[in-house]
């Protein structure tokens, strides 16, 4: 049986290019539309300015009662978007839905917490504001209390409350909200890994008592682990749907079609200067089986070409690896070496089960003379690097820039006979 | 299975009223929450709903009455008419400004969670009437030290204080829908608060608009919240009390009017609040 049934969802924003102004106030309002009365411009120059974005277009889909769903897409995909409608924060534009079940949805954690009540208020406030009534509460109260661990200060105000602990008593309101149908978006990336682990616990008990699950989020490794069936949008369009596994290598090889190459052909407007100019950059992932990804197992080549203008110039290179905050996690140089005018070739090797998750920048410099740098290429690529575990039951964020594979041993050294 | 909506374009209509049955527990319960935050963090607490009628009462008594000398409603004690009028007024100004500003004030619960936006601007009554009801007894009291108790007309207290939350529903509910696009409604509100306090029956009576502007008369009582004031001084201090119960057609009229039109307003417009707020 279909929980929810979804035929030909559609959303729409405009997006107002009235010069750079918006009429916020009652008296822009006013005098925008005045304007708009007495001056003679014509109506396609009015539309002109007004541009239509859809958020999603003709979404249709069937979940069936007990299917765990994870949806994936980028930034903007419209993931969000389309939990606002099902959570009736929003209407569509078209289309129609239909939802057998009391559908609760968790957008955030603690909406509506006020900051003056004690947690013990709180609760009584969040859970009547996610649908939940007062037996109801009243019953998972000691539960909640436990769950959040903050039994010490329930009569405390919130406002008080450290940023941890008030998250976890959002989740934990959350938690034992009771509905057939739940709706959660990236709740995950807040609170610290043990608690990221006790929330996806329960949401696991959540999905295994037969319950239907909606889950946003950027945590592939969480979707993979919690989610039977999976949803990829892009640019508001359901794009392909069904087992999570497959959804999740379609969505990573089309994050990897990512510029990983970049070359010019022109040596006059290639970047550069009178010394040096580059010829191309690219990063040459060896790809494990049949992934169309990089994962943190993958290794990798660095090729760059360049020409050099000089004649007779002893260059070496410097390249360093940033990650996405900014922080250098590696710089390595090569020896400096003579060399005649012409194409100057280099690769760098990195190995797999080096970088951790995440994504990761490139810059290059070219040194002359081991001490003056001619030319540097900050950002020459970026790529991203998934994650991948084996074997292992915890789902929060990997720790750390770089996940190698050390030698680690653990051995029984002596044992105590008991009888 | 119990629940079972249907979402669609332009709003999900026919659930409505029921929607908001099934969660009248969250109404009292925001309520609740509006009323326990009130005095957080103040000394005197809820003494200020004591203070606050009482000083303003006292300061006017003395402008109005050892002042400008105005004559009251025959053989009625000056405070206790401008104290009548006051209380009334304060639930109404309360009510309506409350209203007014409360889909924005609970603009975190509008983009994050649903329910029937309807429990906002009715849960936001509810301070205003706990003010109302300390009012009322401070009144009582002050009665019984002037020696002039409440008359039997109190009986008809429920009507005019029901008329007055349709009213302050009905422009609150509007001003509400309104506030959410533009925040010049939150600017507008105090003033419009500020020249009802003087435009009202309040600090003076009606009685004396009567005798010294005869030719303006009619049209002083087409001010809904003339009839409402005057009515329920009538309640409180009797027969004494000036009250034209013709000022009451234009209360009834525009009231229930404007809370019909302003609830259909505020239902075409709340399901777009997420995206203006």
């Amino acid at each position: 049986m279909h929980v929810i049934t979804a035929e030909n969802i559609s959303k729409k924003y405009i997006i107002d290019h009235q010069g750079t102004r918006k009429p916020s106030s009652l008296r822009d309002a006013v005098s925008d539309t005045f304007e708009q009365l007495f001056s003679k411009k014509d109506k396609a120059a009015a539309s002109d300015r007004k541009e239509e974005f859809w958020a999603l277009k003709d979404v249709s889909f069937n979940i069936d009662q007990g299917d765990r769903i994870g949806i994936v897409g980028h930034n903007g995909a419209g993931k969000s978007t389309l939990l606002k409608i099902l959570s009736r924060i929003t209407d569509p534009t078209t289309g129609q839905i239909s939802i057998n079940g009391r559908v609760a949805s968790l957008l955030e954690v603690g909406t509506g917490f006020h900051p003056e009540l004690t947690g013990r208020e709180n609760i009584f406030l969040n859970g009547a504001i996610l649908g939940m009534n007062k037996s109801e509460i009243k019953q998972s109260f000691d539960a909640i209390v436990d769950f959040a661990g903050v039994e010490k200060f329930l009569d405390t105000p919130v406002k008080r409350y450290s940023s941890g602990m008030y998250v976890r008593l959002g989740f934990a309101i959350a938690a034992h909200l009771e509905p057939e149908i739940m709706i959660i978006d990236e709740v995950l990336a807040v609170g610290d890994a043990e608690f990221q682990k006790k929330c996806l616990g329960k949401m696991r008990d959540v999905s295994e008592s037969g319950r239907t699950l909606l889950f946003v989020s950027h945590n592939l490794t969480a979707i993979q682990a919690l989610c039977n069936k999976s949803f990829y949008f892009e640019k508001g369009r359901l794009l392909d749907q069904g087992e999570t596994s497959h959804i999740v290598t379609t969505y990573l090889s089309r994050v990897s079609q990512k510029k990983l190459e970049r070359q010019w052909d022109d040596m006059n407007t290639a970047p550069g200067n009178d010394q040096i100019r580059v010829k191309s950059f690219k990063l040459v992932p060896d790809y494990l089986d049949d992934l169309m990804h990089i994962d943190v197992r993958t290794s990798m080549e660095i090729q760059f070409e360049f020409w050099n203008m000089i004649e007779d110039a002893k260059l070496n290179l410097s390249l360093h690896l940033y990650s996405y905050t900014g922080e250098c996690i590696f710089n390595v140089g090569t020896a400096s070496q003579s060399f005649a005018r012409g194409l100057i070739y280099g690769a760098l090797e990195i190995p797999g089960h080096f970088l951790n998750d995440g994504s990761y920048m490139i810059s290059i410099m070219v040194v002359k003379d081991t001490s003056s740098v001619i030319y540097n290429m900050e950002e020459a690529l970026t790529f991203d690097v998934e994650d991948y575990r084996e074997g292992v039951t915890w789902y929060g964020k990997w720790p750390g820039y770089i996940r190698p594979q050390l030698n680690f041993s653990l051995n029984q050294a002596e044992s105590v006979v008991n009888d | 299975m119990a629940y079972r909506t249907t979402i669609k374009a332009g709003g999900s209509g026919t659930d409505y009223w029921l929607d908001l049955w099934r969660n009248r527990q969250l109404l009292w319960i925001l309520s609740k929450r509006d009323i326990s935050v009130r005095y957080k963090q103040t000394l005197l607490g809820i003494a200020w709903s004591v203070v606050r009628p009482l000083m303003t009462m006292l300061v006017m008594a003395t402008v109005f009455s050892l002042v400008a000398k105005l004559p009251p409603d025959p053989n009625i004690p000056y405070p206790l008419m401008i104290l009548g009028g006051l209380t009334i007024w304060t639930f109404f100004s309360g009510a309506f400004s409350q209203v007014s500003s409360s889909i924005v004030l609970n603009s975190n619960l509008v983009s994050k969670v649903y329910f029937p936006r309807l429990l906002m601007p009715l849960s936001a009554v509810a301070v205003g009437f706990i003010d109302f009801l300390i009012s009322l007894v401070l009144f009582i009291g002050l009665s019984f030290y002037y020696n002039y108790p409440p008359s039997a007309n109190i009986i008809f207290l429920p009507f005019f204080l029901i008329l007055t939350f349709i009213s302050a529903l009905g422009f609150g509910l509007f001003f509400s829908v309104i506030n959410v696009r533009f925040r010049d409604i939150a600017q507008l509100i105090p003033f419009i608060v500020q020249v009802g306090m003087y435009a009202c029956p309040i600090a003076y009576s009606t009685r004396l608009v009567r005798d010294s502007l005869p030719q303006y008369y009619k049209y002083y009582i087409l001010n809904p919240a003339v009839g409402i004031i005057d009515g329920f001084k009538w309640c409180l201090l009797g027969d004494n009390s000036y009250f034209d119960p013709n000022s009451l057609y234009s209360t009834l009229i525009v009231s229930i009017i404007a809370l019909f039109l302003s609830v259909m307003y505020f239902r075409k417009k709340e399901n777009t609040f997420v995206d203006y707020i």
